[in-house]
């Protein structure tokens, strides 16, 4: 079980109001995603949902019970902090151990569950050390070990990938989707990255200064984004915004078009520019495009070895059913859909 | 940040500290000012009921007074100027590169582990004596005339006590601050051009601000109350009475309750305008 | 700085660092030699370094003359059972205000330290009375009393210091696990606050140790520490120098030994915690 249903849940610090009152449910089982730039109340979202700090109003229910004035410990959620919070004086052993130690639990059924998770997370051999002494990535298992052996109705993920280098976030974050599909259990993760947010999420909730700006799976959001704050901040490279003359032929005050989208050719196209820097990457290469006459810079994405130089003149195309079209409050319109 | 649950343990959690220091203010600084409006004389004839503010103006006007404040400032002056300076310099010395720094390092802070009544009897005896004291020898030794530093240099040489006491909490102090400088900072400004002499000012200096205050703050709480320095090496002769020393020899030793107290009002008011003034840098200087 | 330096400059800084280190040193070096000096060889013209006939006649003088065990006794009571008491008390309010910080709360640490300033003549007769109406006039936990309300203050103030440098997010966790306000300050708090609450012990154990007003003014003959046993000495017994310089000795040797066993935690603990 771990159903959560936020019900006009707003929060106040002093007269700065950073979460308006917003509504939200979060289905049993369900990975779900806070995502949005920093300082935009998803951090502050997620320690409302754990009690660590108080709503200023509004209601939160878990699993049916109203939860809004239990303590942390009562809500029965589990958390991974950003900076893991293992306790440096306990060994491995004696972290994962802790909320069991606090529950009560005997020391058998202690042991055995603590066995159990540190076979989960390959932790074995590491039981009798200190935090101290393990890496990065074995940190963070130890504090989702921490989080697993009690058993919670739901895991509360607070940006735990940020502090790991890049290759090593790659394989925390399978881990962890792994971990998911494994026990089945509801899990919110917080980050400010769209790619974190697009690979694990079932749900993703986009959020810009305490607002919801739009609740759906990686692909809704992907298609149709509601706004262009959502349009911008999912998909990577981001989509390119064009104003003016030629959003107007398109009936629309913006219109926006996802670097993939466009067909990059040498000899003939819709739309004329300078290539300015590529990007290779092998599989792909990202063109830098500028003096289109539409927007300072336009970002192509071809696929392969592309060899256009710098300064050379390039044509672009985009692919008719893929321009997404806004209004002058940045309200989508949908995309155009071919006659 | 924080919830309603913790915000009332706080409290809870708070009160004990709270309550034992608000009692430990408030009573004994209620029965004070109850003390000095009455003529109260314990050994001839107790309450002898109230005068108004008869003690204030007794205190005030005698002859001890203003010379008491003077000297309470002079010493807390003269030791933090003292301290300040030869502890910054050195702080500086200690932080360069040299054989057997951890023990030097224990030579210097010895001092601050010796009992004040212990340093005074040791420096007015066996240095400060006129006749035996080591002193008297190094001058002779020069031909010069011994100083009768008691007599003579009573203030002098209670600030010799006193420095000789705290200068191993200020150098430590500053010391620690300076061991923190990024040494990155210092050498970007070498590649500036920067002289030594130049570094120093703009760049070590204001990085030991922080330090300096909590220098100044804790002797300043400690120096304004020395009493042990004063009762074992002049007893309060020659002009080296601070007001602390003035209000005691009046309680204790001439046994008048209510002038005495009027004195601790005085007392207080002039720590409370140092603590206001010292807060105001400490408080300022603590958010950093 | 982690930089090359010619070994002459070491050399000359070592030279320089060693004579101002012995110089402050010298007069509890001086003691301790004139400790083990017959008087008359204590006051000898030139003075006498090492080249004395070294006896113990003093101590066993000054043990004769007062019971230095009883002395003892008394001040590791007072110092000891202050500062603990202090700590018990400072535990809880130093959490108060490093984890649950209000717009108040460098308010009520200031007030806190305001307090040490109030000059402790001014409510001397008030606390003489007090004491004797309760009765505690003269006895270890009258002392105890005082000392732990006069170094409140500043046990509060390192011990916020302290925890400041502790990460909320971990006793955050700690609530999560499950473990109430009493399970997250003793097993998560104090333990990861051990360097930091040793060093307040001892820096606060040796102000105790040290303070010689209220434990000259409250204390006679049965819970006198050795601040007393040695204010004894101030005249004009301070003229039979190798005495005095036993007795000198054995009133400081206690916390010059400890200073030396624990200098890592006293020198964290003498920046009162402020400066790091």
């Amino acid at each position: 079980m771990g159903r959560i249903v936020l019900n006009q849940v707003a929060k106040s610090f002093g007269d700065t109001q950073v979460i308006p009152p917003l509504d939200l449910a979060i289905e049993d089982g369900e990975f779900t995603v806070f995502v949005g730039p920093s300082g935009c109340g998803k951090s502050t979202l997620l320690r409302l949902i754990a009690g660590l700090e108080d709503i200023t109003s509004g209601h939160i229910d878990i699993d049916g019970v109203d939860a809004t004035n239990l303590k942390p410990a009562d809500r029965k959620l589990a958390m991974v902090f950003q900076s893991y919070a293992l306790y440096p004086h306990m060994t491995v052993r004696k972290n994962i151990a802790f909320p069991l130690k606090m529950a009560g639990l005997s020391a058998e059924e202690t042991n055995r569950r603590v066995q159990a998770a540190a076979d989960v997370l390959s932790l074995t051999d590491y039981l009798d050390r200190r935090p101290g002494q393990l890496s990065g990535g074995q940190r963070q298992r130890v504090a989702i070990g921490r989080a697993i052996v009690r058993e919670p109705s739901a895991f509360l993920f607070d940006e735990p990938l940020s502090n790991l280098d890049a290759a090593l976030r790659v394989g925390m974050r399978l881990e962890i989707s792994e971990l998911h599909k494994r026990l089945a259990t509801t899990m919110i993760y917080v980050t400010h990255d769209q790619v974190e947010a697009m690979t694990m999420a079932d749900k993703i909730v986009v959020l810009q200064k305490g607002l919801i700006e739009q609740v759906g799976s990686p692909l809704e959001l992907y298609r149709s984004p509601r706004n262009r704050f959502v349009a911008g901040f999912i998909g990577s490279p981001k989509m390119n915004f064009i104003e003016g003359a030629e959003a107007a032929k398109h009936n629309a005050h913006c219109i926006g078009v996802r670097p993939e989208h466009l067909e990059a050719s040498a000899t003939e196209g819709q739309w004329k520019g300078v290539v300015g820097v590529s990007e290779h990457l092998g599989s792909d290469t990202f063109l830098h495009v500028h003096e289109t006459g539409l927007a300072p810079s336009l970002t192509v994405r071809a696929s392969g070895e592309f060899d256009l130089a710098y300064g050379d003149t390039i044509y672009l195309n985009p692919r008719a059913d893929s321009i997404h079209r806004f209004d002058a409050e940045g309200v989508s319109l949908g995309t155009e859909q071919p006659a | 940040m924080a919830t309603q649950h913790s915000r009332s343990a706080a409290r809870f959690m708070m009160a004990p500290a709270v309550v034992l220091l608000l009692g430990w203010m408030l009573v004994p600084l209620t029965m004070t000012l109850y003390f000095s409006f009455k003529k109260y004389l314990p050994l001839r004839g107790g309450d002898l009921g109230w005068v108004g503010f008869d003690n204030y103006v007794r205190f005030v006007s005698s002859s001890s007074f203003w010379p008491s404040v003077q000297t309470t400032l002079v010493i807390v002056g003269g030791v933090l100027a003292i301290t300040l300076v030869l502890g910054t310099l050195l702080a500086l010395l200690l932080d360069q590169p040299m054989w057997g720094q951890g023990i030097v390092r224990i030579l210097v802070i010895a001092p601050f582990f010796v009992m004040p009544t212990v340093s005074a009897l040791i420096w007015k005896n066996m240095f400060m004596d006129p006749n035996y004291g080591l002193f008297s020898y190094l001058w002779e030794f020069f031909g010069a005339e011994p100083i009768q530093w008691m007599s003579q240099a009573s203030l002098t040489s209670i600030v010799i006590i006193v420095s000789w006491q705290w200068l191993p909490f200020a150098t430590l102090i500053l010391l620690t601050a300076i061991q923190s400088l990024d040494s990155e900072q210092l050498e970007a400004s070498e590649m500036d051009g920067a002289t030594t002499i130049k570094r120093f000012w703009h760049i070590i200096l204001p990085h030991l601000s922080r330090a300096m205050t909590v220098v100044l703050l804790i002797q300043t709480i400690f120096l304004l109350s020395i009493f042990a320095e004063i009762f074992v090496t002049t007893g309060g002769a020659f002009g080296s009475k601070t007001l602390t020393y003035l209000i005691f020899q009046r309680v204790l030793e001439s046994q008048n309750v209510g002038l005495g107290s009027a004195g601790g009002v005085y007392a207080i008011i002039l720590a409370n305008i140092v603590a206001i003034f010292l807060m105001r840098i400490v408080g300022k200087n603590l958010d950093k | 700085m982690a930089r090359a330096v010619t070994t002459q400059r070491k050399a000359f800084n070592t030279l320089l660092a060693w004579g101002i280190g012995l110089g402050i040193f010298f007069p509890i070096l001086w003691t301790i030699l004139t400790s083990f000096k017959t008087e008359g060889q204590a006051i000898a013209d030139p003075p006498l370094f090492l080249m004395f006939d070294w006896t113990l006649e003093n101590y066993a003088v000054v043990q004769e003359r007062s019971d230095y065990m009883k002395f003892l006794t008394n001040s590791v009571v007072i110092a000891g059972g202050s500062t603990l008491l202090g700590i018990l008390i400072a535990i809880p309010a130093a959490w108060s205000m490093a984890f649950v910080p209000s717009k108040r709360t460098k308010d009520i640490l200031l007030w806190m330290l305001s307090t040490k300033m109030l000059p402790a003549v001014g409510v001397l007769y008030p606390i003489y009375l007090l004491f004797i109406e309760l009765g505690i006039l003269d006895t270890r936990t009258g002392l105890v009393v005082v000392l732990m309300l006069i170094n409140l203050p500043i046990i509060v103030w390192m011990l916020y210091t302290y925890f400041r440098e502790i990460p909320s997010e971990i006793l955050e966790a700690a609530r999560m696990d499950g473990a109430s306000l009493k399970s997250e300050i003793l097993y998560v708090l104090t333990p990861m606050a051990i360097p930091g609450i040793a060093s307040t012990i001892l820096l606060n154990f040796i102000l105790a140790w040290n303070e010689a007003f209220w434990t000259l003014n409250l204390t006679a003959a049965k819970a006198a520490p050795l601040t007393a046993f040695i204010a004894s000495y101030s005249s004009p017994e301070g003229l039979f120098y190798a005495k005095l310089s036993a007795a000198s000795t054995m009133a400081i040797a206690p916390i010059l030994i400890l200073g030396w066993f624990s200098q890592k935690q006293l020198v964290r603990g003498l920046t009162f915690g402020a400066v790091k």
